[in-house]
């Protein structure tokens, strides 16, 4: 049991006024372990609403220092951080939201070689990555280790999301594998409106914490689509394929891959 | 015709009709960057020519999104 003291009872109070929370869920969000991959237009909403939570441990994975063409969408980058490396960025504006969380900043890229030791270290994963090749290795790393996490893309004017519990449907059993590197938007048509990264990132920090309370039903066995043009929101079914490379009954994939991606640089343009 | 249900609409379309048929009417910018679903079946890239669609059969698109940064990667 955590003995809360009265600044506590006072900055969590609309949470444990709550009663699907209440002090024990926020206990559960005090002692969660949250892994962060990728401080950008995901990443920044996931980790501020995270860290305002409480979640007592934040890890966040980012190789990229912050630029000037990030601050459209990665609203935990502010105009003097440019140039300073995202997790350091992301740290210091989690520890001025809320100095209880524990922020674990790796500054590097998540690869083969460290996606099992780093995740391992984590109860829940969040994918707030911008590509392909790392999508797929977080999906294959999270299966391997047991661990859930949420998957969260954007393009343009949409987003999808949905949330991995072991068992239930994978990446890889809604996308077989990475699509051709030669078919992936170019730069140029791979625009963002700012605000849907928002969108999306708030409902995958709702996942999260739903996952550690045990509130509601998660995203599982669902993609959940939305149209920001329209705003019409879909949730699509889908299932746990038995023929699924990774999770399915006769796995293929018994280690990661790191999958090449043509690159695409805006920065130099 | 029959009617199927495309990302949850439904539309009228003339029989036979194939998944590859129903991606090129549909004007699927880029069936590279598709996942198919019919009835809530994952459908193989390889079997979208002889998958015949039938009346009331529903056919979901889910799309590659990445993250909305900049497309790049360590080189
Ligand atoms: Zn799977």
């Amino acid at each position: 049991m955590i003995d809360f003291t009265e600044e506590q009872i006072q900055r969590y109070s609309r949470h444990i006024l709550l009663q699907d929370v209440g002090v024990e869920g926020q206990e559960k969000i005090m002692n969660a372990r949250v892994l962060v991959v990728g401080a950008g237009g995901l990443g920044a909403p996931v980790s501020l609403y995270l860290a305002a939570a409480g979640i007592g441990t934040i890890g966040i994975v980012d190789a990229d220092v912050v630029d000037l063409s990030n601050l459209q969408r990665q609203v935990i980058h502010f105009t003097k951080d440019v140039g300073v490396p995202k997790v350091k960025s992301a740290e210091e504006k989690i520890k001025a939201i809320n100095p209880d969380v524990k922020v674990d900043t790796y500054y590097e890229f998540l690869d083969s070689s460290n996606a099992l030791d780093i995740i391992n270290e984590y109860d829940f994963v969040v994918d707030g990555t911008d590509n392909f090749p790392v999508k797929f290795l977080i999906n294959d790393a999270c299966v391997m280790a047991g661990k859930p996490f949420s998957h969260g893309g954007i393009l343009r004017f949409n987003g999808q999301t949905f949330t991995h519990l072991p068992g239930t449907a994978c990446y890889r059993c809604m996308f077989k594998e990475p699509p051709p590197a030669g078919a992936v938007p170019t730069c140029s048509q791979a625009g963002v409106l700012g605000a849907i990264a928002g969108m999306l990132g708030t409902i995958q920090a709702a996942e999260t914490l739903k996952y550690f309370t045990g509130i509601g039903d998660l995203l599982t066995n669902r993609l959940l689509t939305f149209d920001a043009k329209t705003m019409q929101f879909r949730t699509v079914p889908v299932k746990h394929r038995d023929s699924c490379a990774i999770c399915g009954s006769h796995p293929t994939i018994d280690h990661l891959i790191d999958y090449e991606q043509a690159a695409c640089d805006l920065k130099h343009n | 015709m029959a009617k199927i249900y495309v990302n949850g609409d439904v539309q009228e379309v003339n029989l036979p009709l194939n998944v590859s048929e129903l991606i090129k009417q549909q004007d699927v910018q880029q069936p590279e960057m598709v996942s198919v679903q019919v009835n809530e079946e994952f459908a193989e890239r390889e079997d979208w020519e002889s998958i015949q669609l039938k009346e009331d059969d529903k056919v979901d698109f889910l799309y590659f999104m990445g993250g909305g940064s900049e497309l790049r990667i360590k080189s």
